[in-house]
């Protein structure tokens, strides 16, 4: 689609980053020692720390990729806000408040509280680093996919603007402009959320033949003569020619024909279907999509050169309702549950695609409709990444099974999350603001299926941007809104992008530098350090979104938690239920889990096909995600290793 | 370690073990029954979505009162130093 910037739209995202910015320097005044920049002094209020967890945790991969897999694929993007809330219950039940008692300033404290041993500093500091920074790319790939639309930049320009006003934040204040920016933004993206569903209630479902931008997709019925008898009429095209399937088409010469008018020698491209009446028409063909680039850079959308002014050719709007129960045409408002209910009963219009490779190796993606029932739409499966739920390989199944398991572990394990523990004063606030914390990601995950099932629906959705739905659907309802949910978006990526920026800041100055290899730094120095520490890793984190643009967010925040869950996640539980951990367990579990979930995903088909580019049948590793492997051997190994050096360690003391 | 509120809190952690467990256990093996509408026309899948996230919320809620957050008093052993 084309994305022009409105001004009110600008105007009020400026205003938003303009606020942030200010109270950053503000709150920065108050914020000088090494306590006050990484722990904001212990002070927070625990319900602003809970609001604050809601600001750190609901990432962009929670908001636009959540949103956007539900758009594109029905119930399953619901899955990961299941699995994400489900992992706060390990935070709550079992982490929070040890991990507030144990350390001061990073989880790294936490778990070498009773060993004062460089290398736990070490294996802890270098995982809090690891984990940040997987946790990093997928939030600057939704900065990019927010700025795009709103502002009318490259993405690669989004990226570097986030990664630019976030250093500047971290930089300015720490922790304490940090939670305040998260608090704020934790609030205001619950309460648009929930404005934007009841939106969507009171809209209800209407049945369309295409976007909101009025093009009508059509779809009419020839037989196979009507293709080859040369006179120029196809259904109600005329002046058509059939074009031979070559350059790539021939592959797909049963399932695509290709049209060019006679006059504008323009080509089109139809999906064919074959009846089986006996009698009359045998073939049905429907509108599809193209997007093309050619080796000169130049994009083509359905045959033309893309434009750059609306009016202009651009890919047409989708996400619509073609059938609704009892053959209504609109629903007016709807309850929350009849919503579902009546969803149930309809049939929307999904959007696929698949890549036709031309000779000179430039690539055609074809966007095809699909027409789906609401039955299918709400039950789980649809998206490759869930097919296990609907495959009949074990392998698949394990697959799910693993993620689940990650998304339930690495919440509690994530470095960002743990240090918010240590911004309240004692145990029973880091408790409290916890179950703050879980109440408020909780109604934001409920309102999620209304979102994006609002999306799916609403007639906006660009079918070539995923991510995009959330701000599309908003902006479907009213400019003010888009506005408001993109600057809140924008501060959404800038809150989660700060909190990992000062997680892995705080690692570098107290784990590695500190701790490990023994500098000796006053306070102002340390303060110093973790600034220094926090362009770098901005800078790396800007890098990094640049180059992963193209992946859907939620995806990458997988792997983020399987990672984390394999590193950090059997030591935090083992050092609080058994006694015999030694140090050298600890270091021992944290490499094998961080090196063997990083080394099975790069391993991945899912790595090899979205990273390299290459068939995702080759990977070396049966599936993709690995946390049903490695999580147990972090605990095996740290079990293992514990009881070897047991003896080593009574005999040194 | 505040053993009460530590054991409260693995055995609400259990029960929420198992049923994400459930969830996760009959969409792997059993994904036919999600597509079910036991109640009100809903079908499982958005049934039991919803049941766990509003269950984390309300063991939370459970988990808070037990641990006396409720009546204001923060149990006065979360002050107690680790056992080094």
């Amino acid at each position: 689609m084309i994305y022009e910037s409105s001004f009110l739209a600008v105007s009020i995202f400026l205003a938003f980053v303009g606020f942030t910015l200010g109270l950053s320097f503000w709150l920065g005044g108050k914020a000088k020692s090494s306590e006050g920049y990484f722990a904001a002094h212990g002070q927070i209020p625990w319900f602003v720390n809970g609001i604050a967890f809601a600001g750190d945790y609901l990432s962009a991969a929670s908001f636009l990729g959540i949103c956007g897999m539900i758009a594109f694929y029905g119930y399953d993007g619901f899955l990961y806000s299941i699995g994400y809330l489900a992992g706060w219950i390990v935070a709550l039940f079992v982490v929070a408040e040890p991990m507030k008692r144990l350390g001061r300033f990073t989880f790294a404290d936490a778990l070498d509280s009773q060993f004062n041993s460089k290398g736990i500093k070490l294996a802890a500091g270098i995982s809090t680093l690891v984990v940040s920074v997987f946790y990093l790319i997928p939030q600057m790939v939704g900065a990019g996919a927010l700025v795009t639309p709103l502002l009318g930049f490259p993405q690669w320009v989004g990226v570097v603007m986030v990664g630019a006003v976030v250093i500047l934040i971290v930089v300015t204040a720490g922790m304490l402009s940090t939670t305040w920016v998260q608090f704020l933004k934790g609030a205001l993206l619950v309460v648009f959320s929930a404005i934007l569903t009841w939106m969507i209630l009171q809209r209800g479902f209407k049945v369309e033949k295409g976007g909101n931008d009025g093009h009508e997709f059509q779809t009419f019925r020839i037989t196979t003569d009507d293709l080859t008898n040369g006179d120029g009429k196809v259904g109600s095209l005329e002046n058509v020619d059939v074009v031979p399937a070559d350059n790539g088409w021939e592959k797909f010469d049963k399932k695509y024909v290709r049209l060019q008018n006679r006059e504008t020698q323009l080509v089109t491209v139809w999906m064919m279907k074959e009846l089986t009446e006996k009698d009359g028409p045998n073939l049905e063909l429907t509108e599809v999509q193209t997007l093309s680039r050619s080796t000169d850079g130049t994009i083509f959308v359905n045959g033309q050169k893309k434009g750059k002014k609306k009016g202009e050719p651009e890919l047409f709007a989708v996400g619509h309702v073609v059938e609704l129960p009892d053959g209504k045409t609109e629903t007016g408002p709807l309850s929350p549950i009849d919503f579902f209910r009546t969803l149930q009963q309809s049939k929307v219009v999904l959007w696929r695609n698949e890549k036709v490779v031309h000779a000179d190796k430039t690539e055609t993606t074809v966007y095809y409709p699909k027409i789906t029932t609401g039955a299918e739409v709400l039950r789980p499966g649809e998206h490759p990444t869930f097919k296990g739920i609907r495959s009949e390989k074990l392998f698949d199944k394990v697959n799910f099974l693993s993620l689940m398991l990650a998304l339930f572990c690495g919440t509690a394990s994530l470095p960002h999350i743990l240090i918010r523990y240590y911004t309240v004063k004692d145990a029973s606030s880091a408790r409290k603001s916890t179950i703050v914390g879980i109440t408020s990601i909780g109604l934001f995950y409920v309102l999620t299926l209304y979102l994006g099932l609002g999306a799916m629906t609403s007639g906006t959705l660009d079918v070539s941007e995923e991510n995009m739905a959330a701000p599309l659907l908003a902006k479907g309802m009213n400019t003010w809104l888009f506005a408001a949910i993109s600057a809140i978006a924008f501060t959404t990526v800038l809150g989660t992008v700060s909190g990992l920026i000062l997680a892995a800041a705080g690692a570098v100055t107290h784990d590695l530098l500190g701790s490990a290899f023994g500098v000796q730094m006053t306070d102002t120095e340390k303060v110093r350090v973790a600034k220094m520490s926090s362009v770098v890793v901005g800078a790396i984190a800007i890098v990094l979104g640049i180059l992963f643009q193209k992946m859907n967010p939620t995806f990458l925040v997988g792997w983020a938690f399987s990672v984390a869950a394999s590193a950090n996640l059997p030591s935090l539980v083992m050092i609080l239920f058994w006694p015999k951990v030694t140090k050298q367990g600890i270091v021992a579990a944290i490499v094998v889990g961080m090196v063997s979930s990083m080394t099975w995903i790069l391993l991945s088909g899912e790595a090899y096909s979205k990273v390299y580019g290459l068939d995702a049948a080759a990977a070396i590793v049966p599936f993709s995600q690995p946390g049903i492997l490695t999580i147990p051997l972090g605990f095996l190994t740290l079990v293992v290793v514990s009881l070897f050096t047991t003896g080593r360690q009574q005999a040194a003391a | 370690m505040n053993s009460r509120n530590s054991r409260n809190g693995l055995i609400l952690f259990a029960v929420y073990l198992l049923f994400y467990g459930g969830f996760v256990f009959i969409n792997a093996f059993d994904p036919a029954s999600m597509e079910r509408t036991p109640i009100a026309g809903l079908n499982l899948a958005v049934l039991y979505g919803f049941g766990l996230i509003i269950g984390a919320v309300v063991l939370s809620a459970i988990y808070g009162v037990l641990c006396g957050d409720a009546s204001g008093n923060s149990s006065g052993s979360d002050q107690q130093e680790p056992k080094a």
